[in-house]
């Protein structure tokens, strides 16, 4: 099962998912199918308060926090968004928030996602990450909040 | 050279392209087909070269300057404002304003003549399909004055309504600013029947150019606008670059826009009088290289020959509209009867930014998303549309690859 590897091995793994390619186009396809095969959102999760800022397309991102790990679900009216979105929920969905805080996340940089998106596009996959850590972050506040209350 | 020469030539389109260095580049391994002009257009060699030459052969502050330096630097930068003058046909040189872009010039009109015209209870008219440079000035003057803000309805063709318009017209409009070509859609608005109607109730109108001076011959005087608004970046010059046209006696007897060197005449403690037009609304070091730069970019222009240019863009737009209109859920927003080069479009079930991705990878450069246009997507019940926007440079050979790329988007998205 995927929640057994850690985050850097599911990042290895999407590195050498994309090694497979030999163009764009391909990478492209990869991503657009995996866009297509991302679970459905909890609809409690589409309202403007889970929308993601700094996207051309409208991010919804939800998240849940259970035996101490981060589980997240994600939407988008935008397939290719919508793929890079699952590509980062299977990296950090899943894990203590310790883990998605410290995340190196380079599969990005090394698969070449972000120089090939342009700037405005590649700041809204920026703010995707950005919010997933925010809310690992929230979580891991509450629960040292809590440990000092008991 | 003269500026009124309007010989009819047919076009040699690729001598053209090879006067555009950019055009001969690589986007993601493929040619390179540039179809945002409507965002901002290539710049040719001459312009760069312009450029390049202020700097390497005479660059000196202006106006001061009691040096060679300085007076050659000058009169190429009040050259640039004849150009200016005789391309919209002004009346006077000193009409002529250098701003910084089509929004500081639209700004320079609200804080300056807003700020002293605009009282409690007047009401200022714009119209959906404004860009947002010509929305939130006015929203942010009308909240300041207690004015009203009216806005004129569009059709589902992108067009104005007319006869809505002439009723929300009365005595208490004072402004009309009102865009000329919209970049979203393409519509060429009927400005000369709007300034008319603006008049008759006392109204002043501002006319934002910024999408139509590229493609549109603009004579101020015949058009009565009273302000014209647009940049030389989106016609062949520098980014940095803005004009403000605005009729003599308003721009006599409005106030600065901002205070600093070139706009006085004498500072003292006491009392600073301001410097005569067109110098009262250029405070500070102008944007020199740049504007001396723009003279070259316009003589492109005379030289290309506007109608030529025009044609060019015209068959364009109408090879680019015929195979669009063939693809299967493919649905043109903005059908305007009286268009620019410019067609924007959405696809069933895609969303534009996906579109955008894949033609980039593809090499071809579109604009997707809500143009700076929020209200007039609103009222296409749309969050945006891909964009593609056509300048003389263009081909049909680039439309044609533009086609099939889209196609092949189409194909993997579904």
């Amino acid at each position: 099962m995927s929640e057994e590897k850690t985050i850097l091995e599911i990042e290895n793994e999407i590195i050498e998912d994309f090694s497979l390619f030999d163009s764009w186009d391909e990478k492209y396809e990869y991503i657009i199918e995996l866009g297509k095969k991302l679970s459905p959102l909890n609809p409690i999760y589409r309202t403007d308060a889970h929308k993601v800022k700094g996207c051309q397309s409208t991010v919804w991102l939800g998240s849940e926090y259970r035996n101490g790990k981060v589980f997240f679900e994600a939407d988008s009216d935008a397939i290719i968004v919508k793929g890079l979105i699952s590509m980062l929920i299977r990296i950090l969905s899943g894990h203590t928030p310790d883990e998605i805080i410290n995340a190196p996340l380079d599969c990005i940089k090394v698969i070449g996602m972000s120089s090939h998106l342009a700037q405005t596009r590649a700041n809204g996959l920026l703010a995707m990450v950005k919010q997933m850590k925010n809310d690992a972050l929230a979580y891991k506040l509450k629960n040292e909040m809590n440990v000092q209350h008991s | 050279m003269s500026a009124t020469s309007t010989i009819e030539k047919k076009l040699d389109i690729a001598a053209i392209r090879d006067c555009f260095p950019i055009l001969q580049r690589e986007v993601k391994g493929k040619p390179l087909i540039y179809f945002d002009n409507a965002a901002t257009s290539q710049k040719p060699q001459v312009v760069i070269d312009a450029l390049a030459n202020y700097y390497e052969d005479f660059n000196a502050n202006i106006h001061r300057g009691i040096h060679s330096l300085a007076e050659e630097a000058t009169a190429a930068f009040e050259d640039t404002r004849d150009a200016v003058q005789a391309f919209i046909h002004a009346g006077f040189r000193e009409e002529i304003i250098f701003t910084k872009g089509t929004t500081e010039s639209i700004n320079l009109v609200a804080y300056t003549w807003g700020t002293k015209n605009i009282h409690a209870g007047d009401e200022i008219i714009i119209s959906t399909m404004e860009h947002h440079s010509n929305i939130v000035p006015w929203q942010i003057l009308c909240e300041e004055k207690n004015a009203l803000l009216k806005i004129i309805a569009v059709n589902d063709e992108g067009e104005l309504d007319i006869e809505a318009y002439k009723k929300l017209l009365c005595d208490k409009t004072k402004l009309v600013s009102i865009v000329h070509v919209s970049n979203a859609l393409g519509t060429i608005n009927p400005v000369e029947e709007i300034i008319e109607s603006a008049h008759e109730v006392g109204a002043i109108v501002l006319v934002d150019g910024a999408q139509s001076a590229v493609h549109l011959d603009i004579n101020v005087q015949e058009m009565n606008c009273d302000f014209f608004a647009f940049s030389m970046h989106k016609l062949f010059g520098p980014t940095g670059v803005g004009i403000l046209y605005g009729k003599k006696d308003l721009l006599e007897n409005m106030p600065p826009f901002q205070g600093g060197g070139e706009m006085i005449k004498e500072v003292r403690f006491e009392k600073t009088t301001y410097a005569a037009l067109p110098y009262k609304f250029e405070a500070g070091t102008p944007n020199i290289g740049d504007v001396i730069a723009c003279k070259t970019a316009l003589d492109f222009v005379h030289e290309t020959g506007k109608e030529n240019i025009r044609q060019q863009e015209n068959e364009l737009l109408k090879y680019a509209t015929t195979e669009l209109n063939k693809i299967d859920g493919l649905r043109i927003i903005g059908t305007a009867k009286n268009k620019v080069s410019v067609v924007s479009f959405v696809i069933d079930k895609i969303h534009p930014q996906d579109i955008g991705i894949l033609l980039d990878n593809a090499g071809v450069a579109v604009r997707t998303g809500h143009h700076c246009t929020q209200p007039l997507m609103d009222r296409f019940g749309i969050p945006g549309t891909v964009r593609a926007s056509f300048s003389v440079y263009n081909t049909k050979e680039e439309i044609d690859a533009f086609i099939i790329a889209l196609k092949k988007a189409v194909k993997m998205l579904l």
